[in-house]
């Protein structure tokens, strides 16, 4: 095309013509024949409750922790070492706690991969963002299991 | 660029007729045989509000630019092909009135009407988007009767309350307006869309049917009902009224209590 050599780039009108169309636009993450295979699982069915079902209890081992914490008897200056200390001695709150810190950080981290699943474009973005996300997660959550269970209120 | 709408042998030559409003229409153009952008075009005629967009839209392609693209066939609201974005809201050009979206100031609509194509697809020119996408989707679902067994010799007889589990479900006419207005699917064309699950739904819930366990586990996929994120974009968009995030609702229930 004459207008490709002479005038290319300096005027966008004449670039394209009934021969040489420009690029259309397509949409991100087309279906195409390359896209995976149904992968057959019920993962996403049992993640999809498990939001449903640990956001029920959340409500109230939250609301409760935060009315315990904070409002109840003198407030957030009661905390110290000696309360908390104090609270797990009785395994009710530390199954309590325990409870809340799986299911917190499972719900959260089950919304966050929804989040990057519906806003990262790139397969090699959203593997790094998961990978992220899950090395959190499991540090988080065993850190937290480790320090409830290994607790010593004679720490010294 | 606008464009006077007194052109031709209308009754509205010279002075225009009283009923007539004047209104501008801002088009999203696109032909990629002209450039790579695409750009507001502005319209500006003398139109009946009573008319309907898509009346608009023949006026301007017939009168003012031929080079309009745009999907039409029946213009009654029944084919689907018209769909587009007006006033930024998934509607049907042949369903949406002029008054229904201006307000009248003097005789002038008070603000441009924007026409876009739908989003999510690709343009291919002007309004016309490639459904092929849409369509495959569609297609995945299985979008037809499926039996076992000898065919009856006559009719397949079906209960009052049979036929209307699934009632609302057959109004779908595949305008992809509704899937077109999803942010899930705008983000990831992937995912099998608002469309292709109502019309699964019609069929997992028809009692003549016999391979919803089939069509469940396909929208079982990371890809199917479970990436609905409830935003109802496809509830407001639907020209038929269907119910549509309902019915993705009842496909996610039926898909946990396994009864449909």
């Amino acid at each position: 095309m004459s207008t490709e050599t002479t005038e290319a780039g300096t005027d966008d009108a004449r670039r394209y013509d009934v021969d040489n169309p420009a690029p259309l636009i397509t949409a991100p993450r087309a279906r195409t024949a390359r896209t995976p295979k149904s992968t057959r699982t019920n993962f996403e069915l049992y993640g999809w409750l498990f939001m449903r079902l640990s956001g029920i209890v959340l409500v109230v081992l939250v609301l409760g922790h935060l009315l315990i914490q904070l409002v109840l008897d003198g407030g957030v200056s009661k905390i110290g070492f000696a309360f908390v200390a104090g609270r797990w001695a009785s395994p009710f709150w530390q199954v309590w706690d325990l409870l809340m810190l799986w299911l917190a950080m499972l719900h959260g981290a089950n919304g966050l991969r929804t989040v990057i699943n519906d806003y990262a474009e790139r397969d090699g973005t959203r593997l790094w963002l998961k990978m992220l996300l899950y090395t959190a997660t499991v540090f988080t959550v065993l850190l937290g299991t480790l320090v409830i269970f290994t607790f010593d209120p004679n720490i010294r | 660029m606008e464009k006077s709408g007194d052109s031709g042998a209308e009754a509205s030559a010279g002075s225009k007729a009283p009923h007539l409003i004047t209104v501008t229409f801002r088009i999203r153009r696109f032909n990629p045989e002209l450039s790579a952008d695409a750009v507001w075009e502005d319209f500006t005629l003398e139109i009946d509000p009573k008319d309907r967009v898509l009346d608009a839209l023949h006026k301007i392609k017939w009168e003012l630019d031929g080079t309009l693209t745009f999907r039409r066939s029946c213009a009654h609201g029944i084919c689907g092909s018209d769909a587009m974005r007006i006033n930024g809201r998934n509607r049907l050009a042949c369903k949406t009135l002029i008054k229904d979206i201006t307000t009248v100031k003097d005789g002038r609509s008070a603000k441009p009407i924007t026409i876009e194509a739908i989003k999510g697809l690709t343009v291919l020119k002007d309004l016309v988007v490639d459904m092929e996408p849409f369509f495959q989707a569609y297609r995945d679902v299985m979008p037809f009767l499926v039996t076992t067994g000898n065919e009856p010799t006559r009719e397949r007889y079906q209960s009052d309350a049979d036929r209307a589990r699934f009632d609302d479900t057959t109004k779908c006419i595949l305008c992809a307006a509704c899937t077109s207005s999803c942010p899930v699917f705008w983000n990831d064309g992937q995912y099998f869309g608002p469309a292709a699950i109502v019309n699964a739904h019609r069929f997992i819930f028809d009692s003549r049917d016999e391979a919803g366990e089939q069509r469940l586990e396909i929208l079982n996929d990371k890809d199917g009902v479970w990436r609905c994120r409830t935003t109802f974009n496809c509830t407001d968009a639907c020209p038929r009224g269907i119910e549509v995030t309902k019915a993705i609702q009842e496909v996610k229930r039926a898909l946990i209590t396994r009864r449909f």
